[in-house]
């Protein structure tokens, strides 16, 4: 029953090519990461802003990031806005597709942040003069920014996990996508896929970590 | 822009799929929850130094992509042990150990959730363990735990999209086929996500309505 022979060799040989792949990784999701955090907030204020209209468009962005696969929402990105002519390249892809989910889900967790923030600051911010911009940017923002601080670097993890679906669109250098290129030269299928799994944990254990240490810091008051 | 090659035959088509679909999840989320159970009250009972081979392992399942798992799986105990084993059977092997490690986790913040006090007064009157873990621990907890509980089993309904690397030929896999063969992508990616939207959203809303409504008193 048991009569395979393991070649870690042939896989640990290509760990040089593997680690340039977690880097594309590491790029694609901090940059999903960045620009999703910027959408959330733009859509925080969207529903905050009591315009129908805006709050409209950020409950159905929320909705649909929420309640459909992510693969489903890169696929969109890709084959989706392709029919419009809109060619993407399969990292656009995957970058849209990463960050249109991460904005949802972001928003989402600033709303929880939200409840978390007396009412009664916004108005003392209102009275001492701040305008209702300068009251949300100045008072509001940065306690929603640090009490979604855990969810956010949930958040980064499950972008980073994400990125291996970019497979699914053509991509081939991020981690996941070197390995299956990798796969299909050596069949080593167990093992090489064996080295990103433990790549892809040290990585996401390197960011809770780190994002222990650095809220740690940040927050110590 | 509405004409289309779309025809009964390629509905039912997606139809099957979704059937895949919504199986692979009732499967995974039943066998998940009665592990994640397990796992979860285990660690409670046992303490964070004596559990920790198993939060370790169940670590992982979270901090590995799910496509990695499927292929490692497959691959372990298919190239591997050498067994006949169905991609639909590893693809439900690995979704209910995802979901176990989530759920753990859940059923574990639920446990933590019941004040020790209302425990030991259970306990004081007589209730042996078992009592207090269903009459009173089960209750207070799931009050807690449930509207996580449903956010999960969604979740795991979502990846289950991810289940084609094994040969799973489910709704996302379908539609893509045909998209291959019609060559209407827009549509086609509609109709598929509509379909996860329709059996996501409404259950989303009610674990909200859960959420809000039970954590008041």
């Amino acid at each position: 029953m048991f009569n395979y022979t393991f070649q870690w060799k042939q896989a640990l040989a290509r760990l040089p090519q593997m680690l340039d792949g977690a880097l594309v990784t590491m790029q694609i999701a901090i940059l999903s990461m960045a620009i999703g955090i910027l959408l959330a907030v733009l859509l925080t204020m969207f529903r905050l802003s009591g315009l129908r209209l805006l709050s409209a468009i950020a409950r159905t962005w929320v909705e649909i990031a929420r309640n459909t696969p992510a693969l489903f929402q890169i696929y969109m990105a890709h084959f989706g806005l392709g029919s419009f002519g809109l060619h993407l390249s399969p990292f656009a892809s995957i970058l849209l597709g990463i960050t249109f989910n991460n904005a949802g889900y972001l928003t989402e967790n600033f709303r929880g942040a939200l409840k978390a923030i007396p009412e009664t600051q916004t108005r003392a911010a209102r009275s001492l003069g701040f305008g209702q911009g300068g009251a949300f940017r100045y008072i509001v923002l940065p306690q929603m920014l640090r009490i979604a601080f855990l969810p956010m670097t949930n958040q980064m993890v499950w972008a980073i996990l994400m990125t291996s679906l970019g497979v699914t669109v053509g991509m081939n250098s991020d981690l996941y996508g070197v390995t299956q290129d990798l796969n299909a030269l050596t069949f080593r299928t167990f093992e090489l896929f064996a080295l990103a799994a433990v790549i892809f944990y040290l990585i996401t254990k390197v960011i809770t970590l780190g994002a222990r240490l650095i809220a740690a810091r940040l927050f110590r008051y | 822009m509405f004409d289309t090659a779309l025809t009964a035959a390629d509905f039912a088509f997606l139809a099957k799929g979704a059937g895949v679909t919504i199986l692979v999840t009732l499967v995974s989320v039943l066998a998940g929850t009665v592990l994640g159970i397990l796992f979860g009250v285990f660690r409670y009972q046992v303490g964070p130094v004596l559990a920790a081979p198993l939060t370790f392992v169940l670590d992982i399942f979270r901090s590995i992509p799910l496509l990695i798992q499927l292929v490692l799986a497959n691959a372990f105990l298919g190239t591997i042990l050498r067994l006949n084993i169905s991609g639909f059977a590893v693809a439900c092997i690995i979704l209910s150990l995802y979901t176990a490690a989530f759920c753990a986790e859940i059923v574990r913040g639920g446990i933590e959730a019941v004040p020790a006090t209302t425990r030991r007064a259970a306990r004081s009157l007589g209730m042996t363990w078992g009592q207090d873990m269903r009459e009173i621990v089960l209750p207070l907890a799931t009050r807690v735990a449930l509207p996580s509980w449903i956010g999960l089993a969604l979740g795991v309904m979502k990846d289950s999209a991810l289940v084609y690397i094994v040969q799973v030929t489910e709704l996302l896999k379908s539609t893509q086929i045909l998209i291959t063969r019609l060559q209407e992508p827009l549509l086609l990616l509609m109709i598929c996500g509509a379909f996860y939207f329709v059996i996501s959203f409404p259950l989303a809303r009610f674990g909200g309505y859960l959420e809000k409504r039970w954590s008041n008193d």
